[in-house]
Parts: C-alpha cells; structure tokens; sequence
C-alpha cells in the first residue's frame, strides 16, 4: 500500500518534539503514513498554511483556535485541536538592567514562587514594564495577564507586546522590553547570549498549561477520519516515548539538528531535563516536570481547558463569556480523542471537563479502565476555574 | 476615505522592495511606503495608517503585525487579513505566492484585487529567483564536500579519484541514501578520528 504523505507545519521549538519525533522514530511510518515537516518562521505563518490548505495539521499555540472560533484576529476557518502536544514548557525572563535592580533589592531568584516575583518585580520597577511573547494569542500572554493582573504590577503597569521569540534577545539588549515570556530553547538562549536572566518557569503560574496543541481543519477532520487517527496515533506514541527518561539524550540530538532546532544539544536539554542556568553567574535551578509530553493524560484536550482560554480571551476583549466558553467548548476535540485513540490501549477520563487548578496533589479519578492519576493543575493564586460555572 | 490606495511594503531587502514598489505603482496610482524590519514595526505602520500592508509570509517578523487585527484604540483602524469570501481564491493563492496581505477592514475587494494581483505576480517573481539562489548554492556546498569525501577516500585506500567517486555512489545505492549525504557522514566521521 503507498503511504500517504502529510504536511505538517510547525515552529521549531523544543515542543515541537512530538512531531519532530514521530517522524524520526518511526512511528509515523508504523500508522502507514509519512510527515513532511514544514518548517515556519512564525505563527501567524504556521495558521495561515493550515487555514488555507497549505498543510493538513499543525503545531499551534493553544489559544489560536480558541480564538479563531471566537473571531478574533486575521483569519477565522474553523479550526479543531485534536489532541494537546504539550504542557507547560515557558519561560519568564528579564533584562540585564531589571536582573540588577532586582538584585540590588535582595531578591534570591528561587525560579519557584510566582506570587513573591512579582512584589519583587514591582518593587524593582521605576516605571512601566513592558513584555515580549511570541503571539498575541498564546499561552505566554495568558500566563502574564493572569500572574500580574491582580498583583501589585497591576499598579506600576505593565504592556504585552509582540516579538518573535528570535529577536527577544536583541530586543532586551536595546531597550525596547524589559522582560519576556517565551517557549524554551529562547529563554535559555537569552542567558547564553548574555541578554537577560531568568525569572519563572511558567508552570510557577499554572502547573498544568496546555501549551501548543495538534491542530486541524475541522472539515478536513470530518473528511479524512482515517487519517487523523494515523496522524494522532503517530503523534501520541512519539509523547509517551519523549516522556521516558531514557530518551531524553536522544531527543536532544535529534532536535539539534540543523534541519530542526540548529542549536547546541545542551541548550535544548535544560528543558527536557527540567535543569536550568538561569542566569550569567551559572545559577542551576531545577524544575522537575518543566515541560509534558505524555505522562497524567497529558494529550487530552479538556474542554475545560479550552473554556478558561475563553473566558480569559472574553475578558480581555469585551466579549459574552458564557458564548465564547461555547465556542471554545467546540474546538477541543476530546470526542475526536475518544474515537480515535480507542484502538492504543490509552486510558481515557471518564469526564471531559474538570475543574481547573484544583488538584494540588497526585489525584486519582475515574477512567475507563478504572482509575487513573492526575498530577496537580493548580495556579499560583489558588483559585479554581469552573467551567460551567455563570 | 481618499480615492488613493495607500500600501506599506515591510521589507528589509533594499532591491526586493524596489521591485515590489515598481510592480505596484506600475500598476495603479497608489502611494507606497516601504518599512524594513523593525521592533516597533505594528507602531509604524499604525502611523501610516495604510489601507493594505504586504509582507512575506517567510518573514519572522509578520507576527508583530497580527496586532494590528486587534484595534485596541478607538482611533486605530481595525485590519484584517485578507480572507473574505469574495476573495477566498485571492487570498490562496497570495499564501501559495508567499505573500500575506493586510487589509483595512470594509475596503472593497474590487480595489484591493489589483493590488493584490500585482504584488502575488512579483512575489512569485523573486519566490522562483531566490529558490534557485539556493539551489544553486545547495549544489556548489554539495559539490564541495563530495570533493572532500573523494579526497579522503583517496588518501585512505590509495585509490583514483574516479574510482573514490564509484565507491561513494554505490554507498549511497546500498543504503538508499544521496551521494552527498554519504560524502557529508563520511567527512564528520573522519574528522571524529582524526
């Protein structure tokens, strides 16, 4: 049988991994099918190539179909998120004059407490901060607003502006952001290149964020059941065995590659093993489970997940949150999940919604096998997001 | 509105973007202004406050331009991609011809296609021109680093060159691999051992 080749857009980041792998390691070719990886210089790029057909699935930022169903932004094709690629994984970082302030004001740089970094900010602060993130919609943008939002940078102030993750250590170095919040390699590569110090992993803010999701046509989906199911299946063996540590070192080479990532091995391993310097003076800080492939259902698109993107997007935007959380409902696909990933011998929740942030510690809840655990998805602030609440 | 069209180019190449202005003002009385890559590019061109704004979709940079979909400002104009139904084919095949177009919202699609036929023609132009660039390139690298492999195959087995070159093809035949891939594994391993 002649296997089907799919185009595939992604963003050559550490998460991009699954895709990255699922091509490298085989599994793709053990669906029956082949992946042409198409490298793209940005998102917008990377939506645009799948909105109009360029590509048949993409690694895409959490938030972009959420939005997109919501009409915000350029492009508004029904777009599905099949499955979560990815959890956490971000960085928060600050420029070489704002790590000196904070210094000089005694702050110990624990890369831990979200809630202390941001008095520390504030009090650091002579004016108004301003924040590079890669896209306007992005788990970096949600991951700022709801960490400053209620802290005391909410009085000094502080802007969200976009900068591609490429550029952010250039733009640290003249002035024109005083921080960041990106996706790794780049905050490691701002402190390789002297730019910056780190700040905050951002699982410090949510510990359990959807980060970049499998994205699809939605008709395409409808059309080409099949597949997806390949596609997905490829993708999701790809995540459990980027979770395991032995594979850890041959990640690392595989995305080093100049056709991948095209930076040192030893960058990109500070995100896999979750050990990072953080700064010029080589502080470690370590970060165990700093980014998620497979492990605590990780690859499941809760559509609770989906709905707190809606509702934070809502906010911001001036729009009828219980309609936006409808629509966001819609775009992550945990029936297409369900249908698709029967045949793997996953175990599956029994519900497709939770409440998030409110598992502090290791749960376990019911699946369709029995049990399964859920590892702690709670945000810095404690509070817990309903997604039916009104 | 004024009957004139005005577009902002973002382009950094100084030629790129004289070709694309000379496409354009060949073929409309438009006024074109031309930004090269900037950090505060969303900010300049909100203060041209342009009808159309084209860039390649190739361009790292682009994703600062998607804030511009999102008029925050009352006096800010809202933009939009170009992606509506009348244009659906206009707007594939500017993505095919990498070239992204920004469109002031409410503009007439019968004002915008000539603009935007104009540019997807040039855009193609320089597409096919710097692909070749690279091919070009690609084959000069190649060339030289089967050239090395050969040299070290020589040196190693004390055989000719035509007969080196033999040698590498055949690898490659085995292993259903490219010459030059093989030339390439063959020259990173000597240079482990040596």
């Amino acid at each position: 049988m002649k296997r089907v080749t799919l185009p595939i857009a992604y963003v050559p980041l550490v998460d991009a991994a699954p895709l990255i792998v699922a091509h490298e390691m085989g599994f793709a070719r053990e669906e029956g099918i082949e992946l042409d990886l198409i490298s793209a210089p940005s998102w917008s790029s990377v939506r645009d190539m799948l909105a109009f057909g360029r590509v048949d699935a993409a690694h895409l930022l959490s938030p972009v179909p959420v939005a997109m169903a919501m009409g915000l932004g350029g492009v508004t094709q029904p777009i599905s998120a099949v499955s979560v690629l990815s959890v956490n994984g971000n960085v928060i970082g600050v420029s070489r004059a704002l790590e000196q302030r904070l210094r000089q004001s005694g702050y110990g740089f624990d890369f831990r407490d979200a809630a202390a970094a941001a008095r520390a900010l504030a009090a650091a602060a002579d004016r108004p901060l301003v924040f590079g993130v890669p896209f306007p919609f992005s788990m970096h943008v949600e991951l700022l607003h709801y960490w400053l939002e209620a802290s005391d940078m909410a009085r000094v102030g502080y802007e969200v502006r976009t900068v591609p993750p490429p550029l952010m250590a250039q733009a640290l170095a003249e002035g024109d952001v005083d921080a960041f919040c990106v996706g790794e390699p780049w905050g490691s590569e701002a402190v390789e290149s002297a730019a910056g110090a780190l700040l905050l992993p951002g699982k410090a803010i949510w510990s359990l964020a959807p980060e970049k999701v499998l994205a699809v046509r939605t008709d395409w989906a409808e059309t080409e059941p099949h597949l997806l199911g390949k596609l997905m299946r490829a993708v999701w063996r790809a995540g459990r065995w980027l979770d395991s540590p032995d594979s850890r070192t041959s990640v690392a080479e595989i995305l080093a590659r100049r056709a991948y990532l095209d930076l040192p091995s030893e960058v990109i391993d500070r995100a896999l093993t979750g050990q990072f310097t953080i700064s010029g003076h080589a502080e470690q800080r370590d970060v165990p489970g700093f980014v998620g492939f497979h492990d605590g259902l990780a690859n499941f698109p809760w559509r609770s997940q989906a709905k707190w993107i809606a509702s934070r997007l809502a906010q911001r935007f001036g729009l009828d949150a219980e309609e936006a959380r409808a629509k966001a409902g819609r775009v992550f696909r945990s029936d297409f999940y369900r249908q698709q990933m029967a045949s793997t011998g996953a175990d599956l929740p029994g519900a497709s919604e939770k409440l998030e942030g409110a598992i502090r510690q290791t749960t376990a809840v019911a699946s369709q096998k029995g049990q399964i655990l859920l590892p702690p998805d709670a945000f810095f602030d404690g509070r817990i997001f309903d997604p039916d609440a009104t | 509105m004024s009957d004139r069209i005005t577009i902002v180019v973002v382009e950094e190449d100084r030629e790129r973007a004289i070709a694309i202005v000379d496409a354009l003002q060949a073929s409309g009385p438009y006024e074109v202004h031309v930004i090269g890559n900037a950090s505060s590019l969303a900010r300049r061109i909100a203060a041209l406050s342009p009808d159309v704004v084209l860039i390649d979709i190739d361009n790292p940079t682009r994703d600062m331009l998607e804030e511009l979909t999102l008029a925050s400002g009352p006096m800010e104009r809202p933009v939009a991609m170009f992606v509506s139904s009348a244009a659906g084919n206009l707007a594939r095949e500017a993505v095919e011809a990498g070239l992204s177009a920004y469109v002031v919202d409410g503009m007439k699609p019968e004002r915008v296609k000539p603009v935007l036929d104009a540019a997807i023609a040039r855009f193609q132009m320089v597409r096919k021109m710097r692909r070749e660039l690279a091919e070009t390139r690609r084959a000069l690298e190649e060339r030289k680093i089967i050239d090395r492999a050969k040299g070290l195959l020589m040196k190693a087995r004390g055989i000719e060159e035509e007969e080196a070159y033999a040698l590498l093809r055949k690898a490659a035949m085995d292993q259903g691999r490219r010459v030059a891939d093989v030339a390439e594994a063959l020259v990173t391993a000597s240079g482990l051992l040596s």
